[in-house]
């Protein structure tokens, strides 16, 4: 498939600072992808580029098969969006903000006044219209910061962590709307964020960013699911577990993470090894389960976290394990800080880092 | 109030207020450009203009006298002692403060701003222009300032206004005539419309946007 827009061999400097360092990216047509680093790793300085507000300092971009120069930037420039992280906005009404791209693009005020209300609706703030944009609340100005791009309706779509520092309220209405409008318009959308949940619930494709190179590229589950040493060094992975490992009979291994704590993995490795279980895969109960999973643990609830819509537990059972469960599981089995629960995982949810 | 009075009141305004919109022509834009850009002696740049904007009247009135006068190198355009030579003079008087607010008020406003605009379709000057619609409040500011400075002022209108009077002109040669209630007249007129321009400004900051 032709990339819709691929970055060549592309490095960016800032004076002796290298922000971009050769990176090389194709973006399907269509698609949502992530661009997923630490902060300062130059994700903001590659969007910038995708953009075109920015030039590189070396390399080339080609935006549906066009190379992109200094003839044609401003052109292109109009077939692409961005919302910006730090919620940029113009001192003036919401339907002045929202306006502005339309107006540039000589929309009718009819046609701008019906689009206007369209794209309030669809990030849930019907009727803002006449509201300063500065007077609204984080959420609400980065809501219309999304709508200021949306309504233009560009053929690329890019985000710069969307979600940062909102509430979950905020988050899930932004997440939903560009799901939607990705897959209703067929925009290609980029997103660049640190938050892997994120990156894996909305995206198919990934790339890893880290000090201005992309050292991962493939699909979500491929990067988060199995996460290697550049996310691990980076991302807050949860269930982390470091110990001494040895084969069994059976061709899976057993990891001594001490407490008293043994995993068993589905991999035949020996040694030190660190692994990793991801909190979903954990199945929790009140009651001990049978199944196929391998591994049983018994332990208490020493924290709740309510997520909105899940609810995270951090359960004592000798090593402390994070385990993501629905409101409605929780509510169900009444469950409280001491409550006595079972842990339960297969061996190959267990990877090794 | 006599005809004569009025004459010189419209006149001022006529001068000043023309000089204020001449002198924007070319502040607005290097204000705009000094805030917006980067470059190598920016701060000396910025520096020039802000030592600019104590220039004694009288001096830069003299240095234009010298310029146009008949022998002058511009003596040819004949513009001694016209209302034209007063606005030219008023305009590169109060160059140096409308530049030096523009660029302040330009630099205040948040840079991605500017980015902003691009990515919403906007050209460079579009989103130039988006920067200063922004920074109006400063802007709004560099006029009245500009205006006041002008009206107010009486070395430029002296040496190269000759006997065309403005208000500031006019107190002066009243006060030679010993008119104590003429002068009071013009004075309390030239403070009203100050004090007007700049309520006026305020009123309209306050409903915006």
């Amino acid at each position: 498939m032709r990339p819709f827009i691929e970055l060549k061999d592309i490095t960016k400097n800032h004076g002796d600072i290298t922000a971009l360092d050769h990176v090389s990216l194709k973006v399907r047509q269509e698609e949502i992808f992530t661009i997923a680093g630490p902060n300062g790793s130059g994700k903001t300085t590659l969007l910038r580029i995708m953009a075109f507000i920015d030039t590189p300092t070396s390399g080339e971009v080609h935006f549906n098969g066009v190379k992109v120069n200094d003839e044609n930037r401003g052109q292109i420039r109009t077939k692409c969006t961005m919302v910006f992280q730090k919620t940029a906005l113009f001192n003036t009404t919401v339907y002045k903000n929202i306006a502005y791209g339309l107006k540039l693009r000589g929309f009718s005020k009819k046609e701008i006044d019906e689009r206007v209300k369209d794209v309030l609706g669809l990030v849930k703030l019907d009727g803002y219209e006449k509201r300063l944009a500065k007077k609204l609340s984080g959420g609400e100005q980065q809501r219309v910061s999304l709508a200021r791009a949306l309504v233009l309706d560009t053929e690329l779509l890019l985000l710069d962590e969307p979600t940062a520092n909102l509430d979950p309220k905020t988050v899930s209405i932004i997440e939903e709307t560009v799901s939607r409008v990705n897959r209703e318009r067929k925009n290609t959308v980029v997103m660049a964020t640190h938050n892997l949940f994120q990156a894996e619930t909305i995206t198919k494709r990934a790339a890893l960013l880290l000090g201005g190179k992309i050292v991962e590229i493939g699909t979500s589950q491929e990067i988060f699911r199995t996460p290697s040493k550049h996310l691990a060094s980076f991302a807050r992975l949860e269930n982390v577990f470091s110990g001494t490992s040895r084969i069994l009979e059976e061709g899976t291994s057993l990891i001594d993470v001490d407490d008293g704590v043994e995993i068993e993995a589905a991999l035949r490795k020996s040694g030190k090894v660190s692994v990793f279980v991801r909190p979903e895969d954990i199945i929790l109960s009140r009651k001990p389960i049978s199944s196929s999973a391998r591994n049983v643990f018994k332990g208490r609830i020493v924290e709740i976290s309510d997520l909105e819509s899940v609810v995270r537990l951090r359960v004592d059972a000798g090593k402390q394990f994070v385990v993501q469960i629905t409101k409605r599981s929780f509510n169900e089995m009444q469950l409280n800080v001491r409550s006595e629960v079972f842990l339960t995982f297969k061996a190959s949810s267990v990877h090794v880092i | 109030m006599n005809s004569e009075i009025i004459e010189i009141t419209l006149r001022s305004i006529y001068v000043s207020g023309t000089a204020t919109l001449l002198s924007a022509t070319w502040s607005l834009p290097l204000g705009l450009a000094i805030g917006l850009r980067d470059f190598y002696g920016k701060r000396f740049v910025k520096g020039v203009f802000n030592a600019f904007l104590g220039m004694p009247t009288v001096v830069l009135g003299l240095i234009l006298f010298l310029l146009i006068r008949h022998a002058g190198p511009f003596g040819f355009l004949n513009l001694l002692f016209t209302p034209l030579a007063i606005i030219v003079g008023q305009a590169i008087l109060i160059t140096p403060i409308m530049v030096s607010f523009t660029t302040s008020a330009v630099e205040s406003i948040d840079p991605e701003v500017r980015d902003l605009a691009k990515t919403l379709g906007a050209t460079e000057i579009q989103a130039s222009l988006a920067v200063l619609k922004e920074a109006a409040g400063g802007t709004l500011l560099a006029f009245i300032a500009s205006f006041n400075r002008a009206i107010t002022e009486m070395g430029v209108a002296y040496m190269v206004g000759g006997e065309i009077l403005v208000l500031t002109t006019a107190i002066a040669l009243q006060r030679d005539m010993a008119n104590i209630e003429l002068l009071l007249t013009l004075a309390t007129i030239l403070l009203s419309i100050v004090f007007a321009i700049n309520l006026t400004i305020n009123l309209i900051q306050k409903r915006r946007p």
